[in-house]
């Protein structure tokens, strides 16, 4: 069994106690919970599902779902592009082809310098300026094979500059 | 000093308009040439973005799309002065033929300003409906809207006057009633609610607060998908403002009426756009679809009275209560009443967002907003209405841009969302992905769908091996009947529609590679 990190379980159970009042609660304490974290330790499920008074079955269904939750830490950023129809029509399937290549993962992974997780996402509502990808919290528009080399190159390096 | 606006909305952003507005700002600096540079909202006017403008005594001058290596030509054009000497130079803003055209109700302020600045919203008549509406009663509220004509815009095309009486005339139990703005719009191709939220978001604050007085409800909260993160902040910002100047708390403008409200981020799942699914997502738990009956605006969320309302609904409130109702139903033809913001997206030469009237057709929107395609090779396919949308052919092009109209020949003209494509696509793959879209995201709670969905895949992957395809095929349809009848939600309901679209009108697309051509 995996051993819950004290640090870890701290930082739950000050999300969990400081939004289990609202009504409904559970969606707000889990991207509370990935905000903080990057993911949703199982381990955590045991402490939310007592503090909701529900089971720890129906906190686990919860999680699994919806896309954006995630039970594993993610890579240091993530990397979203848009599958949808607006995207397809301007590319965006040879745009995939391409980033899964290069970074030599496929969806829901994580390359192995821990840089970036790329996840698919359906709709940034950048359908006028597709194909669109997001990088953490930021959207790009009309995302070619070079645009996105560039993206990812600038995320790998800005590891080097927090050092300098 | 010169006032240059610098648009902070989702796409401009996309496209490069922070670094803009911070090298224009040094630019401006090492030039000694004082600036104020303001981050309003977008016109919508896509492909221009980012598209800044210039104030000028004869009004808002447009450039764009502007890249970092225009600022120093435009800077010694002297374009901070007036001048329209520069290539990128589009003229006044609000004569551009694209803007010119469109009849402007929900969409007037968009761009023009400031999104979380209260006097920028008052300046252009913002709140002068909801200080009506403190005014009058419940029922004199919603019978203004009833005379509206106002229909829901989430793809049902409910009229939302209706939808408010029913809760007006619940009795809840628990003395609690909610207003529900659904802000998950997850169709491809649509961005109006987006647009909504981040160029005019106290539009949708003050509708919600309306809605709020005519059914006796105090607390809303707005339901916002989570891959917006810009509409998120910008909402949240615009909610804590109206809060302290009292716009929405315990005491609206000194009226003792309440309404609080909160925005609830999504987890990315498109089945929580379909309102039942949303409400028990709100409650904290999988977004499974409710059967109908009960009504939401009977039993709705935690089991109270619910008006659950898309935000294009509650963001054309103001006008029609500050308006009054007819003024919003002199618009429009038939029962298609009012404006309907369409969204031109997918492979066009220029997207964006066009408010009109009901009632242009396609083709229209299509060749004399868009311009044809982006790639400038011949179109070939359109889907109307998101990912459940059918895919229109040419020859489907001249029907005008009307609920009925499309529902007559088998389409959807939903949130308004248009996606064109060019002749490279191949729409047996697009019905395949219509399918997979189907198996990723159905709640999972009725079989059609779940297992249709599935099934679906396997049967057009046979196709397009020309495995048995004429039985093939004849399989295909039935599937898609029984997920048309069967599914609980449109989820399952109209996935085929995409589908069907596809086989009937591009037939040759699911024909052997070998065959074609022949």
């Amino acid at each position: 069994m995996t051993v819950f990190h004290e640090p870890l379980q701290q930082q739950v159970s000050e999300v969990i106690s400081e939004l289990k009042h609202k009504p409904g609660a559970l969606l707000p304490i889990l991207h509370a919970i990935q905000e903080r974290l990057g993911y949703i330790p199982p381990e955590s499920v045991g402490s939310i599902a007592e503090a909701l008074n529900q089971s720890r079955a129906e906190i686990h269904g919860v999680i699994s779902f919806y896309h954006q939750f995630r039970t594993t830490p993610p890579g240091k950023h993530q990397v979203e592009i848009c599958r949808a129809e607006a995207c397809q029509a301007m590319g965006a399937r040879q745009l995939e082809a391409h980033a899964k290549s290069s970074l030599g993962i496929d969806y829901h992974q994580t390359t192995g310098d821990r840089t970036l997780t790329l996840e698919p996402v359906y709709c940034l509502g950048n359908c006028a300026c597709a194909p669109s990808v997001r990088v953490n919290d930021e959207i790009v528009g009309r995302v070619t094979a070079d645009k996105f080399d560039q993206l990812v190159s600038e995320l790998q390096t800005q590891k080097l500059e927090v050092l300098s | 000093m010169s006032k240059i606006y610098i648009p902070r909305d989702t796409t401009a952003l996309a496209m490069g308009a922070n670094q803009i507005a911070a090298e224009i700002a040094a630019e401006a600096e090492q030039r000694g040439e004082p600036v104020e540079i303001v981050r309003n909202g977008s016109r919508g006017l896509f492909w221009l973005e980012p598209m800044i403008e210039v104030e000028t005594a004869n009004g808002r001058i447009a450039y764009g799309p502007v890249e970092r290596t225009d600022i120093d030509s435009l800077f010694n054009s002297g374009f901070l002065q007036g001048s329209t000497d520069h290539p990128l130079c589009q003229g006044l803003t609000e004569a551009i033929p694209y803007l010119k055209k469109q009849q402007r109700l929900t969409f007037a302020r968009a761009g023009i300003t400031d999104p979380v600045s209260l006097a920028d919203y008052q300046s252009l008549d913002g709140f002068n409906g909801l200080k009506k509406a403190l005014q009058m009663d419940p029922q004199a509220i919603v019978d203004e809207v009833k005379s509206s004509g106002l229909r829901g815009r989430g793809g049902a095309a409910f009229p939302t006057g209706i939808k408010w009486q029913t809760v007006l005339d619940a009795v809840s139990g628990q003395d609690q009633k909610y207003i529900v703005c659904n802000a998950d719009e997850g169709d491809s191709g649509t961005f109006a609610d987006r647009m909504v939220m981040e160029a005019d978001p106290y539009m949708l604050i003050e509708g919600m607060t309306i809605a709020g007085l005519a059914v006796g409800a105090t607390q809303g909260y707005i339901y916002l998908r989570s891959e917006y993160p810009v509409a998120h902040q910008i909402l949240n910002e615009a909610i804590e403002k109206a809060e302290a100047a009292g716009f929405l708390g315990d005491n609206i403008l000194g009226s003792g009426q309440r309404f609080h409200l909160e925005v609830r981020l999504g987890a990315k799942a498109y089945i929580c756009g379909e309102e039942t699914s949303l409400l028990e997502s709100l409650e904290g738990k999988r977004g499974l679809v409710r059967a109908k009956p009960p009504l939401p605006a009977i039993v709705g969320l935690f089991g109270q009275p619910t008006v659950v309302n898309n935000v294009l609904s509650l963001a054309a409130i103001p006008f029609i209560l500050s308006q009054g109702g007819q003024a919003y139903a002199d618009y429009g033809m038939g029962r298609s009443l009012g404006t309907l913001p369409f969204q031109l997206a997918g492979n066009i030469k220029r997207g964006g967002l066009i408010e009109l009237a009901f009632g242009l057709t396609l083709r229209e929107l299509l060749e004399d907003f868009g311009d044809g395609t982006f790639s400038g090779r011949p179109m070939r396919a359109v889907q109307v209405g998101g990912p459940l949308g059918a895919y229109m052919p040419e020859s489907q092009w001249d029907t005008p841009l009307d609920y009925e109209a499309f529902a007559a020949i088998g389409a959807v003209l939903g949130h308004g969302g248009v996606v064109a494509f060019d002749e490279s696509v191949d729409m047996s793959e697009q019905a395949r992905f219509s399918m997979e879209f189907c198996v990723e995201e159905s709640c999972g709670k009725c079989t059609p769908c779940r297992i249709g969905s599935t099934r679906g895949v396997e049967v057009i992957d046979r196709i397009r091996n020309n495995e048995n395809r004429e039985a093939n095929l004849e399989l295909l349809s039935d599937l898609c009947d029984t997920m048309i009848d069967g599914s609980l939600c449109a989820m399952g309901g109209m996935t085929p529609f995409p589908v069907n679209s596809a086989v009937k009108h591009f037939p040759e697309d699911f024909q052997p590679k070998t065959e074609q051509g022949a």
